[in-house]
Parts: C-alpha cells; structure tokens; sequence
C-alpha cells in the first residue's frame, strides 16, 4: 500500500504502463511511418510574459498532412490553478499529455498537502516529453508550451520543450508548432517588456493572425463560424479562460484592423532613443 | 489441543476489542450536510498533520485513530481514485467505490494481520443536490454504514453523536451546521463542557456550488468568524435567522490552500479535439 513517491505517473508506470501516452507497440525499424506522420496534428502556440502574469494562447486548427482536420481543436489547458500548458503536435498523444499532468500535479498537491514548485512542475513535463522520446522517433511528436504564475518571483515565467524534454526557460515570449516562425517574428516587433495583460492578450492574438497568414497549417479567426483563439492568462489570482465573448472580441479588433492594414501594425525603422 | 491454542471467535474479539480501545483514546470527528454541502469537522491541535484531506474533485476524508495508520489509507485512496479517473472519467470516482476499496483492505488487515488498523473514516460525496450527497463510515474491521445527514465517530461518538443528533435539521446553512458540529464536539465524556478555539479546531467543507475541485479548507480567519458567529447565537441558534452566507472559505482560503478550480467553467479541462 504504501508507495515512496507522491509522483502519479510514476506510480502508473510500475501499475499500468500501458497506460502511459506514447506507448505504441514498436514499428520495425524502417516501416513506413506516414500513417502516423498524418495523424491530426495540432500547431501554433504562443506565451507572453506581461506585468505579474502571463499570456498562453492557441489557434484552433488541426491538420492531417495538407488536410485541416479540425476547425475547432483546443490545444490550451488549465494544468493547475497556477499554470497552464499548450502542445504542438500529434493531437492524440498531447491530449493524454496534458490529461496525465494534470492529474500529476493534483495527485502531488493532494498527497503532500501542497503544490509542486513552478520548476518542480516543469521539470516534471520535461521527464514526461523524455519518455515519449522513442514514439516520438516513429512520428509521434508532442512538444509542449508551459507557463506558469511564480509566487515568489510574482512573475509569470514561460518554459519551453523539444521532444527529448527540457525545460528550457525563456524570457519575454515563445512560440511553438508550425506556424511559430512567424508568431515569434511578429512578436518580435510588438511586444514590450512589462506590458499590461491586456496588450499581452492582443499581441498574442496578432501573432497568431501573422501565423495563419504564412503558414498554412495555421488557423485565422473565423468569423462566419465563430471559432477564435482559445486564450488563457495566469496572474496572482491564478489561471483565467478568457469566455468565448471575450476572445472573440480580440480577434473581432484583429480583423478589423488588419481590413486596412493587411499586414498589421508598423513597427517604427528606428529604436526610439 | 496445542498448548496456547486461541479459538478464531476469541481471536478477533481481541483483536476488535483492541482496536476500539486504540479509537477510544482519541477525539472524535464529525461530518454533517448543510444546504451548500458537507461540512467536516475535528479537534486538531496540528495544523500541518491533517485528520480531513481531500481525495477527490467532490470527495473528502476524514479519520480518527493511529496517524499513520489513516494516513497510509488516506494516500492509498488518492492514488485509486486519481488512477480510477485517469483510466475512465473524473465522473467515475465515487464515494461509494473508494468506501467500498477502503473497506475491502481494512477488512483484510483485521482477518490477517496480528495487530488491526487503530482507525475508523469517513468518506463523503457532495453531489450537485443535497440528496445525492452521501456519507460513508468505515470502521477498522472494514464494515461500512451508511450515514444519512450527519454521523460522528472516534473517541467519544455516542455523547457527540447524540448532541449532533439533537441539533441536525436537513438544510441548515453553513453557520448553524458549524454551530452544531462545534457544539457537539465540545461535549466531553463526563458532560463537561471544554471550549475549542480556532487554534484546535481543523474544519473543510465539501462546497456544492463549485466546479471541479469543491473541497476547501476553512482557515484561521474565517474560522473564528464562524466560531464567533455560532458562539453569539448560542445553542439555541438553530432557528434563528441566517446571517448572509459569504463565501465558505473566507479571503485567505482562495490561495493559501490552492485546492483547484476557480470555479466557473474554467475550472474543467475543455474537450480537446
């Protein structure tokens, strides 16, 4: 019964392995892996730091190779009160991802009366991408995004991963998945430090919109159907899921916006000194 | 007949005979419905050692007897519900299957071991209407009963018990359960009085309007206000008219315990894909 660890995913590896994501029966070296390469993926991702906070957002498209499989995907979670994690990647997988953290970082709140540290809980995600490493090897990659709200620092702080885990801290902002080249170039040219959590949320939302301009696996809002950015915050007073109102109303500016400048806001030629 | 031979009969009425004198050494505990859901409620001078923990999104434990002898359960019933939910759905984990869990080992631990489990708990469920919450008792040997609106157990169970019996009404508020529950547990064995301050008193409640995780702990400072409150009516108090009831956890609670949800629809991980 009694068990040294309050880690839940440990406990199921020695239970259930099974029952751990990634686990595939192994292809022999050499098969064609296609079928798993175009399995719904997910794709871009975004975090913001902002003053006492951070900003996590996502777009809403999954494709299957040159397909969009879904229109509507949500690849941003809550994890626990003070983080939040967004995945790129192979969409089966990184919903058991997120579904094991969650519980991980409850199950150790739970049996130890009290929460993992920030970096505690990233490092946890970083032995958790590890162990996905030999599926990820036959196709099925999953990277994540994790930020978080750090009590001590009061400051959010954004970790980022590679499919052999992590966490690599990063400051100011980040982005993942296919259409990140872009976000992170457009992030570049609009985000300034300490900038309130509203602006934050915005230069998300135009990030994203630069995104599913160039990349094609990248979903813009979509207006006749209503479907916009999942955008969540993490501040003092925790995690916050922006109500669809709410985030409709970001990207109902964005696209209003972009009708007379197509390419967004213009950045000035020179630093201001 | 072997020298020294113990008939099975006489066997476990030692046994059983061992274990009750163990429980009767401590305090009791109590656990009673209020109109927003369950309140727990103990003598525990500890604050750190809990007697009352979570164990699940709209489940609580509760325990009297040896520490570490509930506290392996206590730890053993986070891990089956947290694996229970993981392989099925949070909806899955009910009060009645962790009871029936907790009573299927203490069973087994009092037919094959030398020395029983010194504890008696309980186990209870808020559901979304107050007939659907329900309250579990397990005693050492593994019987389970199930309790209607309120039970007491531990120590001194037949004088809280009866106090508590005196004073329950199905859909009080907050503050006469607490009322009650303070009232009950102040009785001693020889009909004194001993008055419980904030300090010795460990209280949560399982609270029916939130989302995803309802437990809370009631800390220090909503603690005396309740303790006041219930003092300043006195034990008549059960008809009087209902203060305002302000939210269950008083300011500090919210973040100090970081129980979970915010509430609201954020609290639940959207349905990805």
């Amino acid at each position: 019964m009694g068990r040294p660890t309050s880690s839940f995913a440990d406990f199921l590896a020695s239970y259930s392995p099974d029952l751990l994501p990634g686990r595939v029966p192994s292809v022999s070296p050499g098969a064609d892996s296609q079928a798993l390469r175009d399995l719904p993926h997910a794709t871009t991702i975004v975090a913001v730091a902002c003053h006492h906070g951070v900003v996590l957002a996502g777009d809403r498209r999954a494709t299957a190779g040159s397909m969009i499989a879904k229109r509507d995907v949500e690849k941003v979670f809550r994890s626990d009160e003070f983080s939040a994690i967004g995945y790129a990647g192979t969409g089966s997988v990184g919903i058991e991802f997120v579904r094991l953290f969650q519980v991980e970082l409850e199950h150790y709140e739970k049996m130890e009366g009290r929460p993992l540290s920030l970096e505690g809980k990233a490092n946890r995600l970083a032995w958790m991408i590890r162990g996905n490493l030999a599926a990820a090897m036959q196709g099925l990659i999953v990277v994540p995004l994790f930020v978080g709200y750090d009590e001590d620092a009061g400051q959010g702080r954004i970790f980022s991963y590679d499919v052999a885990g992590g966490p690599y801290q990063e400051q100011r902002f980040h982005c993942i998945g296919s259409g990140s080249v872009f976000a992170r170039g457009a992030l570049k040219k609009l985000y300034s430090d300490d900038m309130p959590v509203g602006e934050a949320v915005l230069a998300g939302v135009q990030a994203l919109y630069d995104a599913a301009d160039d990349d094609s696996a990248t979903g813009g809002p979509d207006l006749p159907r209503r479907i916009f950015p999942v955008i969540a915050t993490v501040m003092a007073d925790g995690f916050r899921k922006l109500p669809e109102a709410e985030s409709e109303q970001y990207a109902q500016q964005v696209v209003q916006e972009r009708m007379s400048a197509p390419d967004g806001p213009l950045a000035p030629l020179h630093v201001a000194s | 007949m072997p020298f020294g031979y113990v008939s099975p009969a006489q066997a476990m009425r030692d046994k059983a005979e061992y274990a009750r004198q163990g429980i009767a050494r401590g305090r009791s505990c109590v656990t009673l419905q209020y109109d927003g859901g369950i309140l727990l409620m103990a003598p525990n001078p500890s604050s750190a050692l809990h007697k009352i923990s979570e164990i699940y999104d709209r489940i609580a434990f509760a325990a009297v007897g040896r520490y570490n002898e509930y506290e392996t359960l206590r730890k053993a019933g986070i891990t089956y519900a947290d694996i229970t939910g993981y392989q099925f759905d949070r909806h899955d984990v009910t009060a009645r299957g962790i009871a029936n869990y907790y009573a299927q080992n203490l069973g087994t631990i009092f037919t094959e071991n030398l020395k029983p489990f010194e504890v008696e708990i309980v186990v209870a469920e808020v559901g979304t209407q107050p007939e659907a919450d329900q309250i579990y008792r397990i005693t050492f040997d593994g019987s389970v009963t199930d309790e209607p609106g309120f039970v007491a157990f531990g120590g001194q169970a037949d004088q809280v018990s009866a106090v508590l019996k005196d004073r329950y009404s199905p859909g009080m508020s907050l503050t006469e359960a607490f009322a009650a529950a303070l009232d009950a547990l102040s009785t001693s064995g020889n009909g004194e009085r001993t008055e419980l301050a904030a300090t010795q008193l460990e209280a949560a409640i399982l609270d029916r309007t939130r989302d995803h995780r309802t437990f809370r702990r009631v800390r220090a400072a909503r603690l005396e206000e309740l303790i006041s409150e219930s003092r300043s009516d006195g034990p008549k108090a059960a008809g009087a008219p209902e203060a305002p009831s302000g939210p269950a956890t008083g300011p500090d609670a919210g973040r100090a315990d970081r129980g979970g949800g915010l509430g609201g629809g954020d609290g639940t991980p959207p349905n990805p894909v």
